[in-house]
């Protein structure tokens, strides 16, 4: 029994060990201020799968902190320094409340910033509310982040969510091929589900059909047998539902085969790294997809000053990440929205930066043209347009115009 | 018909890689009687190393080469500087390093070279066969014929040579070999080397079609942990027959048995374990556990 | 050379055992007021999977059974006790036994075919569990709430006790841990948990000496189960949510590492393994983020080699040298422990202190 009283005792050398955690305020500044902000610096948190089944997303952390450093390099926001600290989840929602917990009553941080997966920021939302620390820009498009402000004021969303982007496929199939026979693979998790139900209730009242569809896990090995499966279900239009992995092996299969029919692939695996290089280029061509920020790939875009500041920021802050991974162009294009409402933020508290957040009206040059990034009190969706992107062979050419879907 | 031949060779093909990462499982297995969770791990490193290699502008065929041989002067480092210090521990304890070497390699992998998937230049030549009127992919029967030259060579070695015939004894009985004078220690060391070999040519084999990640080896992993139980851990044969068994009823299954449903197809390995375990422990091939009472 | 001498059951003895629970109770009760919420809910994190641990180790240490996925036990208590508390009006107290109660039954029906089983080929069907549990919670999507998983409300410090919420979640754990802690060690010190080393050690012995290893080894399971069924109802309460993505293969395996960092056979050593998986690797990601999973597999290597009974065998020796209880089983290996125990055996049948000698 001597031995749980040791155990107790390097418990709590270990407890004591580490950073204690501070009282009330983050320090100097106005009295107001909420924690975690001071005339000189702004703390922000998130929590991102930088180990696991889901590490691949990690370079969105890395795209986000590097544009923080090169704001923080031309002086800041508003004469604050932005430190943004991460943390490894690995993509495990229990550890994802640790490290919101950490990152709020340890850290002290202002505000949790694009916190990554929908599962851990359900785990995490809660909590967070309940601390009333803003709980911005999330990593992951589902719908439900922006439908009910009510319940969750502090939450909000960033990324067209999947329901916006299945209306964007859906009128485009209205268009082009009203008659349409679908199969559709999509991933067993909310991400995938979310999705497909926003198209089939797209679809709904039209002519367009689904005939087939398969699912898979992400810890399957391989979607090769669900893809045959589909070939083989007389559809002549394929809705991708995938991550860049299964993406990739779902187009690699279809090559192999003798199907061919007009390929809809997610935003999320549009990636020409992650998905069209690896496949080969002109497998890839006239795969239908979306867009709503620059792809750093994109030939259109080399001489954008947008693109090119992202390209000089990420060598420079972050060496080791590919410039070429959408994911860390999204976590640099997220990361503009934040210093903007940063900025925007009158009073050094949280509830001034919900204000900011909540009454948005935000163009960046690293968005697609036009794409306006806005919320309002019965807005929670920051982004609800889309653009249809056609693969030619060697790049992503934009069609028609930007839509816009909301998410009803 | 048709159809029915195509799955056949499909699930074949991918057993056949089943059954290599199962074969080193046994390989470890039968010399120490551990079994090594990390396999897997070991065979995604190697895989990495010769998809490096082949950046680096090597042809295919050497960056393989290359890899191959660094995947079994790495195995033999791993059984001497990690697995040896705890030989004769508790078998959980040597469990536990094999976990820590599972995180270990993963981590390490993604360390290195990012967790970003990547493409996996192809060896075997690609396009069909047309054979007696069924159309069958080359890639399939490339990797059926090259499982089978590794078991054959395996074979080789462990029947018509000295090293082989020195493995064999330090596995069925350590004492009595160091008796005649085999280093037991350097046999132990050569098993994990080779075990590692096959891996990376199980790796090497799949990571086109399932391209190249850390974790591209988790899932087969498991398929390979359902071979292995499935022939018998200790018998080589065993590895290869039950991957063949586990590939083709994973392929079928998921054609002919509807409520499976494709989010449960990892279910067929898993039931496959626990009906082989509840009703012939040993497996199809494997030899029954004597217990001296 | 030992400093200090004591024999077992001496009123010394019991003095210095008293003193022992006193200091600890002071030590645990201390800090939910000696430090700030997060790690008071480290803490929290470290007295639940303490259990789940336990519950495991009884399983692995005692009763030589291996399970590798103990992970699928501890989600069927936190989804017992989530579901109760989502569909139910249950108040969340009762949703604890629940929990255990389904985790048990589970465990005993698992151990019903695991009789047959040893070894490797046990390892191997506790594993397929712990993988087909997040599948599985994900197809009866209506119960589980599939992907998004279930949200419940997390116990609230009532008004009379001036905690705060997490304060009064930490000692509600440390109330439930603490007589599970020593139901473990009642059991493992009586005949139960002397049968359960015997059979583990010598199946045929135990056999001839009347232990019905049947019973005791599908009681084994289903106990050890309802242990992890018990933490994870708790776990439910310390996040409030549930999800497929809570209850992966790492869970399973970081119990299992805890039980052998920990000390295999020792109920003392779920607690150092239980601090083990909840501060290291946040220490190791404080060293390196990109290489903290290096550092995690790197350091659990090397427990192994430096602790090779876990924690609590390194400090048995150490602990042996300051004070020596004599007639006590601690400290000693198992031949010694058997001596000890047909000793005991003896002289409660009368037979005098020399003891019998198998």
């Amino acid at each position: 029994m001597l031995w749980l009283v040791l155990a107790g005792v390097l418990a709590l050398t270990l407890g004591a060990c580490g950073r204690d955690e501070e009282g009330g305020g983050g320090g100097g500044g106005s009295a107001k201020a909420s924690p975690g902000i001071t005339d000189t610096e702004v703390k922000l948190g998130g929590s991102y799968p930088f180990s696991g089944p889901a590490s691949a997303y990690g370079t969105i952390g890395n795209g986000a902190k590097a544009h923080f450093e090169a704001i923080n390099a031309k002086g800041g926001v508003g004469g604050r320094k932005i430190k943004f600290t991460t943390l490894d989840d690995g993509y495990e929602p229990p550890k994802a409340l640790q490290n919101a917990k950490r990152l709020i009553q340890q850290e002290q941080v202002f505000a949790l910033f694009n916190t990554l997966g929908t599962p851990n920021n359900l785990a995490i939302w809660d909590f967070v509310n309940q601390q009333k620390v803003p709980h911005l820009f999330v990593a992951t498009g589902a719908s439900v982040w922006g439908a009910d402000v009510k319940a969750h004021p502090y939450t909000i969303g960033w990324q067209p969510n999947y329901v916006t982007e299945a209306q964007v496929y859906a009128a485009y199939l209205k268009k082009e091929k009203p008659n349409a026979k679908v199969a559709v693979l999509y991933q067993n998790d909310g991400f995938g589900k979310d999705l497909l139900g926003g198209f089939e209730k797209a679809i709904g009242g039209s002519q367009i059909k689904i005939v087939d569809k398969e699912s898979y896990n992400v810890t399957d090995p391989t979607v090769a047998a669900q893809v045959k499966r589909l070939a083989g279900s007389g559809a002549d239009t394929f809705l991708n539902v995938t991550t860049p992995k299964f993406s990739a092996q779902a187009i690699a299969t279809i090559a192999k085969s003798d199907w061919k029919p007009l390929h809809i692939l997610n935003n999320v695996g549009a990636s020409k790294t992650l998905v069209l290089k690896p496949v080969g280029l002109d497998t890839a061509k006239g795969i239908v997809s979306t867009a709503y920020f620059k792809d750093p790939e994109d030939s259109q875009w080399a001489d954008d000053a947008a693109v090119k500041e992202y390209r000089a920021g990420l060598k420079k802050y972050s060496p080791k990440t590919d410039p070429n991974d959408a994911f860390a162009m999204f976590g640099w294009t997220v990361a503009e929205t934040m210093a903007k409402a940063l900025e925007k933020m009158k009073e050094p508290t949280r509830d001034s930066l919900m204000e900011a957040v909540r009454s948005l009206d935000v163009e960046q040059a690293t968005m697609l043209p036009g794409n306006k990034i806005q919320t309002g009190p019965d807005d929670g969706f920051p982004i609800e347009a889309m653009q249809i992107q056609e693969f030619d062979g060697q790049n992503w050419k934009l069609q028609g115009e930007l839509v816009e879907a909301k998410a009803k | 018909m048709e159809r029915f031949i195509q799955l056949l060779i499909d699930g074949v093909a991918i057993g056949s890689v089943y059954g290599a990462l199962a074969l080193s499982l046994v390989l470890i297995f039968r010399s120490t009687g551990i079994v090594n969770f990390a396999q897997g791990e070991m065979a995604m490193f190697s895989t990495f190393i010769a998809w490096a290699l082949a950046e680096a502008g090597l042809t295919l065929g050497l960056a393989l080469l290359g890899a191959l041989a660094i995947s079994f002067a790495g195995g033999m480092l791993i059984q001497r500087l990690v697995i040896r210090p705890v030989e004769g521990e508790d078998p959980l304890t040597i469990l536990i390093v094999t976990l820590g070497l599972f995180i270990l390699v993963n981590s390490l992998a993604g360390w290195i070279w990012g967790f970003n998937n990547r493409a996996f230049p192809q060896a075997l030549p690609g396009g069909n066969a047309d054979i007696g009127g069924v159309s069958l992919a080359y890639e399939s029967l490339g990797i059926v014929a090259v499982l089978l030259v590794v078991v054959g060579l395996l074979f080789a070695l462990f029947e018509r040579t000295k090293i082989g015939l020195a493995m064999r004894a330090a596995a069925a009985n350590p004492a009595s070999s160091r008796l005649v004078g085999i280093s037991v220690g350097r046999t132990l060391m050569l098993g994990w080397g080779l075990a590692a070999l096959i891996g990376a040519i199980a790796g090497a084999l799949v990571a086109p079609q399932l391209f190249l990640d850390v974790n591209f080896m988790g899932g087969v992993l498991v398929y390979s942990f359902a071979a292995a139980t499935l022939g018998g851990f200790d018998s080589p044969k065993g590895a290869v027959i039950g991957g063949w068994i586990i590939g083709v009823a994973e392929t079928l299954a998921g054609d002919y048995i509807g409520f499976i449903g494709s989010d449960l197809t990892i279910l067929v390995p898993l039931v496959i374990i626990l009906g082989v375990l509840l009703v012939r422990p040993n497996g199809l091939f494997g030899s029954p556990e004597v217990v001296r009472a | 050379m030992s400093m200090l001498s004591v024999d077992r059951g001496s009123p010394k003895h019991r003095r210095l055992q008293i003193a022992g629970y006193v200091a600890l109770a002071v030590l645990a009760l201390a800090v939910p007021f000696l430090f700030g919420p997060f790690r008071v809910s480290q803490f929290t994190l470290v007295v639940i999977y303490a259990v789940a641990v336990l519950g495991l180790n009884l399983l692995v240490g005692y009763s030589g059974q291996i399970s590798l996925g103990h992970g699928a036990f501890f989600a069927v208590g936190a989804y017992t006790s989530a579901i109760l508390l989502d569909k139910t009006g249950l108040p969340y107290l009762l949703t604890i036994p629940a929990a255990g109660a389904v985790a048990f039954l589970a465990g005993f029906a698992l151990g019903v075919p695991a009789l047959r089983l040893r070894g490797l080929y046990l390892a191997l069907v506790t594993l397929a569990v712990a993988i087909a549990a997040p599948v599985l919670i994900q197809r009866f999507e209506s119960l589980t709430g599939g992907s998004q998983g279930l949200t419940v409300e997390q116990p609230k410090a009532p008004g009379w006790s001036g905690l705060a919420d997490d304060q009064f979640l930490y000692v509600l754990c440390l109330l439930v841990a603490v007589p599970l802690f020593a139901l473990a060690a009642g059991i493992v010190r009586r005949d139960i948990g002397r049968a359960l080393i015997a059979m583990r050690d010598d199946e045929t012995a135990a056999r001839t000496m009347g232990i019905d290893l049947s019973t005791y080894k599908t009681r084994a399971f289903g106990l050890s189960a309802g242990y992890a069924g018990v933490a994870g109802g708790l776990f439910t309460f310390a996040n409030g949510f549930v999800a497929p993505e809570s209850f992966t293969l790492v869970v399973s395996f970081s119990f299992l590492a805890a039980v052998v960092v920990g000390g295999l056979a020792t109920v003392a050593g779920a607690l150092f393994g239980a601090l083990f998986i909840v501060f290291v690797p946040v220490y190791a990601q404080d060293v390196d983020q990109a290489l903290s999973g290096v550092i995690y597999g790197a350091t659990l290597i090397v427990c192994m080699y430096v602790f090779r009974s876990g924690v609590m065998g390194l400090l048995r020796k150490g602990f042996g040298k300051v004070v020596e209880v004599r007639g006590s089983t601690s400290g000693r290996n198992d031949d010694e422990v058997q001596e000890v125990a047909v000793a005991g055996a003896g002289r409660s049948a009368g037979a005098d202190s020399g003891g019998v000698r198998p």
